[in-house]
């Protein structure tokens, strides 16, 4: 008789995610929340310690701020390592929170246009129109270039490690949609988030493609593990999918801002590619730039012709938060660019100094 | 929307769509040959094929068109005429259409 051995599944094919880990507070607002969440979320929190004090002119670019909503939105996604996920619709939270999306608004506000109400007779048009326009702007500074051309082998990981923090949960924050969305514009979404998740393989999910990449590069693919190092600027990155993603009456933008990733990315990862292959990067890693060359081609047409223009077809009153998500992204590229290559080109690392992020 | 329109929608027919200032959109089962006759085996559903003459990827899209400034609306106006004079469309021109 043949004894059949029993072994455990084996874990690590599931490729599953564990809660990100806790950071050190970054200020007064991120502390209370972090202190908050390492209690019992039946108890009441003190909104007192919840403020954030700034102008709104830094609130894109305030750590403590930025680190805030990071932490509170991840307990829609992964959650944070020990704490209780109850904290994730934990009333007073969610109302500290709120005020700090108001700030963060106010700030995005200040920096991109932002038409409520688009007087205009071809809403759909315009909204075709302002996209192109915003694709074919050259944003200074090029950080694809950089990495293309100038990059070191520590400039290269120090990108990954930032990416990290969006590619780990890639295409996640823009799936909040798709219960918002219906019909034709709701199956133009699943058309481009199919793709982003591999066709359901898992192996095959960008994210993971992305971990391929980071393994190459020597880099700690677990989920989170560079919260501590990355800056303001690079939080900014997903918060701004999270705040529009979480509201249903941030779905114009969430979809303007799909829309602008989308018609942003063949040619920058096309870029990234030519950078990682002249740093002998590896060839299978190569491929999570490649697909994104091939597949954005794609979905940048997806985007602006049926999700974008469809959703302002049939939501007409949308579109000027359409334009407005679109320029939001691309302002946050603009500031994340910005940082790295300035950091750069004055011979800094772009990271966190290792004694800010032990503080 | 008619029953038969609905069902239409749902068919597994192949379209292109000519994207104005962009590739051809080719979405459906259509099977990708070389001149020989021999098909290309792919797994992609949707599949960008390049009208610009830029693309490093050709038969591909790859978003070159963006940086050549491509040009072409494709408008159903432009398609329509093309298709039935052969004659190029201009839309200032009122004899055109």
């Amino acid at each position: 008789m043949t004894v059949v051995d029993v072994v455990a599944p084996d874990r690590s094919s599931l490729l599953h995610d564990e809660p990100a880990p806790l950071p050190a507070a970054r200020g007064p607002v991120s502390a209370a929340l972090l202190t908050a969440v390492q209690r019992d979320p039946s108890r009441s929190i003190d909104l007192r310690h919840f403020f954030w004090a700034g102008d709104p002119a830094d609130a894109c670019t305030d750590d403590d701020l930025q680190l805030a909503l990071w932490l509170s939105y991840e307990l829609h996604y992964r959650g944070l390592a020990g704490v209780d996920d109850r904290w994730e619709w934990h009333p007073e939270l969610l109302w500290a929170r709120a005020r700090w999306e108001n700030q963060l608004v106010a700030g995005l506000e200040l920096a991109v246009p932002h038409d409520e109400v688009l007087a205009s007779a071809d809403p759909v048009g315009e909204v075709v129109a302002g996209l192109n326009a915003l694709a074919e702007a050259d944003g200074e500074p090029s950080l694809s270039k950089f990495l293309m051309r100038r990059a070191d082998a520590d400039q290269f990981a120090e990108f990954l490690v930032h990416r990290s923090l969006y590619h780990l949960k890639e295409a996640d924050p823009h799936s909040w949609a798709i219960p918002r969305l219906s019909g034709a514009v709701k199956g133009a979404l699943v058309t481009i988030q199919a793709d982003e998740y591999g066709g359901g393989v898992a192996a095959g999910m960008h994210a993971q493609l992305f971990r391929v990449l980071m393994a190459d590069w020597r880099l700690d693919a677990t989920y989170g593990h560079y919260l501590e190092q990355v800056p303001a600027a690079t939080l900014l990155g997903t918060n701004l999918i999270s705040l529009f993603g979480l509201h249903r009456r941030w779905r114009g933008a969430l979809v303007g801002h799909l829309t602008a990733f989308e018609m942003s990315s063949s040619v920058p990862n096309a870029r990234y590619a030519r950078g990682h292959r002249r740093l002998e990067g590896g060839e299978q890693a190569a491929k999570f730039f490649d697909e994104h060359v091939v597949a954005d081609a794609v979905h940048e047409q997806i985007a602006l012709h049926d999700l974008a223009a469809g959703l302002t077809r049939a939501e007409p009153a949308l579109a000027g938060d359409v334009l407005f998500g679109a320029r939001c992204a691309a302002y946050a590229d603009t500031v994340f660019a910005s940082h790295l290559v300035g950091r750069w080109e004055a011979g800094l690392s772009s990271l966190r100094p290792a004694s800010e992020a032990a503080a | 929307m008619s029953a038969e329109e609905l069902g239409d929608s749902l068919g597994a027919d192949v379209t292109v769509t000519v994207c104005p200032d962009g590739p051809l959109l080719l979405r459906g089962p259509a099977s990708l040959r070389s001149v020989d006759g021999r098909q290309v085996e792919h797994d992609r559903t949707v599949v960008a094929l390049c009208r610009c003459g830029r693309s490093r990827l050709k038969p591909l899209c790859d978003g070159s068109h963006r940086l050549s400034r491509f040009r072409d609306p494709a408008s159903v106006e432009q398609l329509a005429h093309v298709l039935a004079h052969a004659t190029p469309y201009e839309p200032d021109d009122p004899e055109a259409v």
